[in-house]
């Protein structure tokens, strides 16, 4: 009996684990290691972050699902990957350490025969002076940031409602975040409330980006085949901003947030100041800091894990400038070159390089997007390295059966613009494929048959069924099988 | 937003959309609509990988 032991379990680790069990149900063992207790559909913390939900509509305990389905669920962080062993012992493990009361700190050794990397990312608020919650922004990337920014937000609306004006910043907090998606919801899920509460005249909204664009989305935007043109999507979004009145400031890269403003720097080099009663931005991601030893105990972080702490796989980490990057640099079975019984998946994985153009100023800050590995094609990704890994234990292959390359996968992405089921809207867009292949599709990089994007109600209506959908696939109901990644 | 509307600021040139297809975007008929071709077009996506 073989061990398949999965870090994490986000949407990518707990999707993983779901696809697992099926297929492994008493011929090998699944571990499942997370430091937290609940699962948390993340999309829906930006509803959360404005208040139409509460914690509890977008968490559930993890414990319960992984009894029904027979993975052996273990409530801790791994410390240290260890591949070959150690003095004591010939078989890779990782060291972990509980994170469950009563055990807090207590370290313990897993084995493995099959590991996969699904720890999502560190939240690296440190990465900016003053950024974070308990420090002078808030932020929407776990129910309870949401929460607080809920909280602050509320207390700025009754502000206006005794007459004061107020300004929003909300978007990127350094030049090298991902994640422009979520700071766009926020933005218009904001802008919607505060029209509900009639007091959208008292309120300045400006978004600070480190899109070269607005549209970007750290993807380098797509273009969309619409009323006879072939547009871009900054062209759409700029739309979007203006019809809410929301302005917009690209190329930022923040490098203090203050109590009463924030100062950045923007692609033209210049350093500028703008002030705010209310701040979400989001932070930098980097890997959770995962250390590796070989048997002797010698360092080999740096054999395991790229710079940033995401962890290295089967692309092609060559630097080369923008003009040589190819759809063949990303990853397509997520397997580490040097371990071949270690894979990376959703964020965890150390991407080849940016999506986006990268951009330098003057000063030679790098202000350009990281590129985004959430929601769809980390599940998809998540599934398809799972039944390679599977393949693999029952000896039907020594190598992945199974590959998802993003230079290969479509997405479909909806954004909120407002949370209401007869007057809410949200952008639904669909793309292949996710990373450019100008290759293939010379102009654009993408199939314009199957890249789209429009703001609608439908959207909400989807968005909405999505939150439903997939709390009830992540706790293993009947026939979860059947709701797509 | 009108007071942003002011020319040669950042809000003067992107495509506004008329009261007709604001009006359309939260229409429950034509939302309707949009929703199946939506999901049609979702689960093409699903399918081609």
């Amino acid at each position: 009996m073989g061990r398949l032991v999965i870090l994490g379990a986000g949407i990518a680790g707990h999707t993983a684990a779901l696809h697992a069990s099926k297929k492994l149900k008493g011929k090998h063992e699944l571990i499942v290691i997370s430091p937290n207790s609940n699962w948390n559909w993340i999309p829906s913390n930006i509803w959360v972050g404005v208040g139409f939900m509460k914690t509890n509509q977008v968490t559930f305990p993890l414990k319960p699902v992984y009894k029904k389905i027979g993975a052996t669920y273990i409530q801790a962080k791994a410390i240290s990957i260890h591949p070959e062993g150690d003095k004591e012992t010939d078989s890779p493990f990782v060291m972990i350490e509980y994170t469950k009361d009563g055990k807090i700190g207590k370290t313990e050794k897993v084995k493995y025969d099959y590991l996969m990397n699904a720890t999502g990312p560190k939240l690296k608020f440190e990465a900016t002076e003053g950024l974070g919650p308990g420090k002078n922004s808030v932020s929407v990337c776990t129910p309870s940031h949401a929460t607080e920014a809920s909280r602050q937000l509320h207390e700025s609306i009754e502000r206006m409602k005794r007459g004061e004006k107020q300004t929003f910043v909300i978007g990127t907090g350094h030049g090298m975040c991902t994640c422009q998606g979520a700071a766009f919801e926020y933005l218009f899920n904001v802008e919607y409330l505060l029209r509900k509460k009639g007091v959208r005249d008292k309120a300045k909204i400006i978004n600070l980006t480190n899109e070269n664009e607005i549209g970007d989305f750290g993807i380098g935007g797509s273009h969309i085949k619409k009323g006879g043109f072939i547009t871009h999507s900054r062209i759409f979004t700029e739309s979007l901003f203006t019809e809410r009145g929301i302005e917009w400031r690209t190329g930022i890269h923040v490098r203090n947030v203050g109590q009463n403003d924030v100062f950045y720097e923007n692609l033209k080099g210049e350093e500028k100041t703008v002030g705010k009663d209310f701040a979400m931005l989001l932070p930098p991601f980097s890997g959770v800091g995962i250390a590796s030893y070989n048997k002797v105990g010698e360092d080999i972080t740096s054999t395991l894990f790229a710079p940033n702490g995401f962890m290295k796989v089967d692309a092609d980490y060559t630097k080369k400038p923008y003009e040589e990057w190819k759809a063949s640099d990303w990853p397509s079975t997520y397997q580490n070159p040097t371990y071949k019984n270690i894979f990376a998946v959703g964020i965890a994985f150390a991407p080849p390089h940016e999506i986006s153009k990268p951009q330098v100023n003057p000063n030679g800050t790098q202000i350009s997007p990281t590129p985004p590995r959430t929601g769809m094609p980390s599940g998809v990704m998540a599934r398809e390295v799972v039944y390679s890994i599977i393949d693999m234990m029952n000896g039907i292959s020594d190598k992945p059966t199974r590959t998802a390359s993003m230079a290969k996968m479509g997405a479909a992405c909806i954004a909120s613009a407002g949370f209401n089921k007869f007057n809410g809207t949200a952008v639904s867009m669909t793309m292949y494929p996710i990373v450019p292949d100008f290759e293939r599709f010379p102009e654009t990089g993408r199939d314009i048959n199957y890249t789209s994007g429009e703001i609608g109600l439908a959207g909400h209506w989807n968005k909405h069924l999505l939150h439903f959908a997939f709390l009830y696939k992540g706790k293993a109901k009947p026939f979860w099988q059947i709701i797509p990644e | 937003m009108a007071q942003l509307r002011k020319p040669y600021e950042q809000s003067y040139y992107p495509p506004v959309p008329t009261k007709l297809r604001k009006f359309k975007r939260v229409n429950l008929f034509v939302q309707f609509i949009r929703f199946v071709i939506l999901n049609f077009k979702m689960l093409r996506m699903v399918r081609k990988h």
